[in-house]
């Protein structure tokens, strides 16, 4: 019992599991962008191994052949692929109800009506502050807070319902209330604020992004209040950093239960931050069906269900509420992916990685590591 | 920017751009699509819905629904208001007007 390896893994319908309830595609790792924070691995994928069209027009199909409600065109940047428009008109021909997640800096008028006329459903268009000059020395791009400015109005002038997604953190924090004004003002349906979650690139600038919890309960006092005030005005999604929670968050709702994550080249992850697991061996589309990896794959079964879960998780009443919190988030701050998420509160290692992240963030922050292609690290964090 | 809506007998429902009712085929089933949002639908709700077309004020569809279900206007109308205003608290439905 002590390896699960050793025994056969259940496979996604011995767990009782149905079909995934959407794709996140990451379309292409190029981005102009280089937001220190970023969710892609810290080994990017170059354009040689992107996806063809055609094939991720497979995906499309398979995807809703399975049953899937939703498609998040994301990346890196989805915007530098030029068959974006082809991949759109696809997915919302197929019926999927299709989302585009963009910096937008590569966006003009002409391509987002062409986009809107495709039958793009949504558009979700991230902003690194609420003040220029910061906003462009976080994501290491000159001008890109005033071009996105200028793209969430052409995005309200076609009449594309639009999010603003804003990740918040100790160098942005105190704009918190700009930045929901900010939403307001642009004429968003929603708005996502989410602090940042410490993975991959993320993880790597910690010290310069996690928040003192003083400032935290502050941000979540003004969400609440927002949340009251414009209730049915605008939506507002809040993700708290899980270091200061109690419990850990129930990360893709389970792993491997509802959502699955592809890489530009089509590898297929339970989420987004999978690859920062070493040992996970990820099933490829070109060899694969969809439906096959999400049954069979070893990546996803390693972790689904309860199985695989030591102690203090497996007699936790919490087991099938958070499903263990996040594997890799374990992964990063414990060494081993199996060990209960250091979020969690009674995990034994959460007092010791909590007063860690306290400690820097009662520190000077140091400098940005910024998301390029080609970094080398000296140690793991 | 829209004042905050309480749906009573006269408001005529409709979906917001970004909301989609659509039935998905390969799992038979009724949803509310709405980003990174799926709201499953119990067959009230789905009846409701499927009446909700930008056009029809809610004493209307509660008409509607009295008639195919053979079942009393007042407390389908109860029913309706409640639901939709639950869906347009959460961005789900708007007026339209």
């Amino acid at each position: 019992m002590d390896d699960v390896k050793e025994k056969k893994l259940k496979t996604a319908s011995e767990h009782g599991i149905q079909a995934p309830l959407a794709l996140l595609a990451e379309l292409s790792h190029r981005c102009p962008l280089q937001c220190p924070y970023c969710s892609n691995p810290v080994q990017l994928e170059k354009k040689t191994g992107e996806l063809t069209t055609d094939e991720w027009k497979s995906v499309v199909d398979q995807a809703v052949e399975m049953g899937m409600h939703q498609i998040h065109l994301s990346g890196g940047e989805p915007t530098v692929r030029h068959d974006l428009e082809d991949i759109v008109e696809h997915c919302t021909k197929q019926g999927l109800y299709t989302n585009l997640i963009t910096s937008g800096v590569l966006l003009n008028p002409d391509r987002l009506r062409k986009l809107e006329s495709l039958g793009l459903e949504h558009v979700q268009l991230s902003f690194q502050d609420t003040e220029k000059e910061n906003a462009d020395r976080i994501g290491g791009f000159k001008g890109g807070h005033e071009k996105k400015l200028e793209v969430a109005k052409w995005v309200r002038d076609v009449e594309l319902p639009l999010t603003c997604n804003c990740v918040v953190h100790r160098q942005n924090i105190d704009n918190l209330e700009n930045f929901i004004q900010m939403a307001l003002d642009l004429d968003a349906e929603r708005v996502e604020i989410a602090q940042v979650q410490y993975y991959g690139w993320a993880l790597k600038n910690r010290a310069a992004f996690i928040p003192t919890p003083e400032q935290l309960d502050h941000a979540t006092e003004i969400v609440e209040k927002a949340r009251v005030d414009l209730k049915g005005k605008l939506v507002i999604d809040y993700v708290i950093p899980d270091y200061y929670a109690k419990h850990p968050k129930n990360c893709m709702g389970g792993w491997g239960r509802r959502f699955l994550n592809m890489n530009p080249k089509g590898d297929v992850l339970p989420c987004h931050a999978a690859e920062t697991i070493p040992h996970l061996k990820f099933d490829n589309v070109r060899e694969h069906s969809l439906k096959w990896i999400w049954e069979n794959s070893e990546a996803f079964n390693l972790y689904r269900g309860t199985d695989w879960m030591p102690e203090p998780c497996k007699s936790c009443d919490r087991k099938e509420i958070d499903w263990g919190g996040c594997r890799c988030q374990a992964m990063a701050l414990t060494g081993d992916a199996k060990n209960t998420d250091p979020a969690c509160s009674i995990s034994p290692l959460h007092s010791e990685i909590f007063s860690m992240a306290a400690e820097e963030a009662r520190r000077a922050p140091p400098e940005f590591i910024y998301r390029r292609y080609g970094v080398r690290f000296n140690s793991p964090i | 920017m829209t004042d905050i809506l309480k749906i009573n007998d006269k408001t005529i429902p409709k979906f917001p751009k970004h909301v989609r009712f659509r039935h998905n085929k390969a799992r038979d089933e009724w949803v509310v699509l709405a980003p990174e949002r799926l709201v499953k639908l119990d067959p009230i709700a789905v009846e409701i819905l499927q009446l909700v077309d930008g056009e029809r004020e809610v004493k209307i569809i509660a008409s509607l629904l009295s008639k195919k279900f053979n079942a009393p206007e007042e407390t389908i109308l109860v029913d309706i208001i409640e639901m939709l205003q639950n869906l347009s608290d959460k961005g789900f439905i708007e007026e339209n007007g």
